[in-house]
């Protein structure tokens, strides 16, 4: 699929394809001779040597794992990625049981079991529009452990390797530790605010406290200046501190999510991806582990990646969503302009009627669709079409769903082939040329208002030229609602454009009907 | 291994990451986070080794008993990462030609 090229940041990058898998075949072996080089003459941090063997049996699996990432380039390669990603962990941990002196095999041999229970039935179970729920859920867990291996380290240090001949913690493996526990303990308390408000168990409306900034500003720089203090102080005495630190990083977690709003999730829940890779990072720092580090470093990139691609997709900068309050005061701008205005009602006939006697149909699906359970009966509706010899297109915007690439799941999940979905760039010249658009629980992403309106709250954000389109469906429960900004719709009012107001789901069964 | 050898690997690899993830078709963005989700329990490491440490130094009963809590954390996360993104990439199909 060619949508990859045109997310690149600018034209400086523009390597095509065969470049950059040369680019990346060319620094693995750059990688390897390095390791070899930095592993077989230097010392472990304990003094012991650092066998060769187990050193690159941790490289080979951090070399897996970009492999597992790479394999997602396109839906063909993905799956075996997928498997290499579960080889690297594999080796990983074998690695790791071989070369330690295990005290307690069964307990280990337990607690995996139990976990690997829990998680296969979760994930067996797990409905695909709880996904970003489910995603945040475990970003809290690796937060958590990594909280855990921290404080683990710093109470057994001589286990982790990182003590200096006199017994105390090394000063560097103290940086590493208490950034490691508090990047932790921020990913843990974050994503469990995430997923509450993903859930639905908390309300998505952002909570605002007072000089809420002057707070976490002064938390953060508290919990700076005590991992510097960490550094430098000696061992003993140094308990209260790192629990401090600890205990701030919890709190920061908390105070950083609750005042972001549900429309922003998709930017956090990224965030937090992120986070969980810098945190898993900073633990392969003291440990002195490259699987653990380059895993981090390429959870890290690709989380903090797919944030910018939500901040541009929603015109918004990282700075204004981490700030947060976005949506509180959305409720007044809805004018007395919009009350009477005039709005055409169709049928589930009259669409039926129309996209058969179209030559293209696009559907633009989003988050309502997906509310409504509607993508089996949007699937079958775009079946019938086909038959009749309609060509059937689906444009997905970046920020559709709930987080990066949910709408081409669910999509996915109800059989659409994947070659019939498109980005937004890719498909928004397609417009003009459009007979139909069908536009089913999407709003925002199509209100023309974000191109034409500078006062608007959504103005600068991409959105789809449905405006372009000759006759636009706009499924929709009611007249009453507005999309997550609270604007209002100009594609409403416009002569083209027929309203179905029902269910998204039994509008999609009557349009078959009909057909 | 000294400190700016592992630092070089880190860098590295955040360039690394970079260009492969720019790469990811944004179809997969989901999969990729639950992917991405699944490999940063690498993490498992660490506490695998606070678990099989033992108790001979002060604390190490301590750290033992975290590790293992960590080692359930990460193992829930590890099966389920992988779990959920084989589900998810078995859904994407072409289109059948007929």
């Amino acid at each position: 699929m060619g949508a990859s090229f045109d997310r690149r940041p600018s034209a400086g990058w523009g390597l095509n394809q065969g470049c950059r898998i040369a680019s990346i075949a060319g620094w693995i072996p750059a990688f390897a001779g390095m390791t070899f080089f930095a592993a077989t003459p230097a010392l472990a941090a304990s003094g012991e040597p650092v066998n060769p063997w187990v050193a690159s049996a941790y490289l080979v699996a951090g070399v897996l794992f970009i492999l597992a990432l790479r394999g997602l380039s396109s839906p063909e390669s993905s799956r075996a990625g997928n498997r290499f990603g579960m080889v690297g962990m594999l080796i990983a941990v074998v690695t790791t049981l071989w070369t330690h002196s295990i005290a307690s095999l069964p307990e280990i041999a337990g607690a995996i079991a139990i976990g690997g229970v829990i998680g296969f039935v979760t994930a067996r179970r797990i409905a695909m529009t709880d996904m970003p729920q489910l995603v945040a859920a475990f970003h809290s867990l690796v937060g958590l452990a990594a909280v855990l291996v921290g404080i683990a380290a710093y109470l057994n240090p001589g286990a982790f390797g990182i003590l200096d001949a006199t017994g105390e913690i090394l000063t560097v493996s103290r940086v590493e530790l208490g950034l490691g526990v508090a990047i932790g303990a921020i990913t843990f308390s974050g994503s469990v605010i995430a997923f509450l408000k993903l859930n639905g168990n908390m309300s998505g409306a952002p909570i605002i406290l007072p000089l809420r900034h002057v707070i976490n500003l002064g938390v953060l720089a508290g919990i700076i200046g005590l991992t510097a203090y960490f550094a430098i102080a000696p061992t003993v005495g140094t308990g209260a501190i790192f629990w401090t630190i600890v205990g701030l990083s919890f709190l920061i977690g908390f105070l950083l999510i609750i005042p972001i709003g549900g429309a922003d999730m998709p930017v956090v829940v990224s965030m937090l991806n992120s986070y969980s890779g810098w945190a898993a990072a900073a633990m392969g720092f003291t440990l002195g582990n490259t699987a653990m580090i380059i895993t981090g470093a390429l959870v890290g990139s690709s989380g903090a990646i797919l944030s910018y691609i939500m901040c541009k997709a929603m015109n918004r900068s990282f700075i204004s969503v981490i700030a947060g309050g976005f949506g509180a005061d959305s409720g007044p701008s809805e004018g007395a302009a919009k009350i009477d205005r005039p709005w055409k009602r169709g049928s589930a006939e009259d669409a039926a009627y129309m996209m058969k006697q179209a030559e293209n149909v696009i559907i633009i699906p989003g988050y309502g669709m997906a509310v409504a359970q509607a993508q089996h009966a949007l699937r079958e509706m775009g079946d019938m079409l086909k038959e009749q010899g309609v060509s059937v297109k689906y444009a997905i915007h970046p920020v559709a769903g709930r987080m990066p690439g949910h709408m081409n799941v669910l999509l996915a999940e109800a059989n659409v082939p994947y070659d019939e979905v498109f980005e937004l760039e890719d498909i928004n010249s397609e417009f003009a040329q459009a007979d139909v658009a069908f536009i089913i629980g999407a709003n925002d992403v199509v209100n023309p208002a974000a191109k034409t309106d500078k006062g608007s709250p959504i103005y600068g954000m991409p959105v789809f030229d449905v405006d372009k389109a000759k006759t636009i469906f706009f499924v929709k429960r009611s007249m009453g609602g507005v999309g997550y900004a609270g604007v209002d719709n100009e594609v409403f009012y416009m002569d083209q454009t027929m309203m179905l107001l029902s269910d998204a789901k039994k509008m999609c069964e009557e349009i078959v009907k009909a057909l | 291994m000294d400190f700016i050898s592992i630092l070089s690997i880190f860098v590295m690899a955040c360039f690394v990451g970079y260009y492969v993830v720019w790469s990811v078709t944004p179809a997969l963005h989901t999969p990729l986070m639950a992917v991405t989700n699944a490999i940063s329990s690498v993490i498992i490491v660490g506490a695998l080794i606070a678990a099989a440490a033992g108790s001979q130094a002060d604390g190490g009963q301590t750290a033992k008993w975290l590790g293992l809590v960590g080692v359930v954390l990460a193992s829930v996360n590890i099966f389920g990462g992988f779990a959920v993104t084989e589900r998810m990439l078995a859904m994407y199909k072409k289109k059948e030609r007929k």
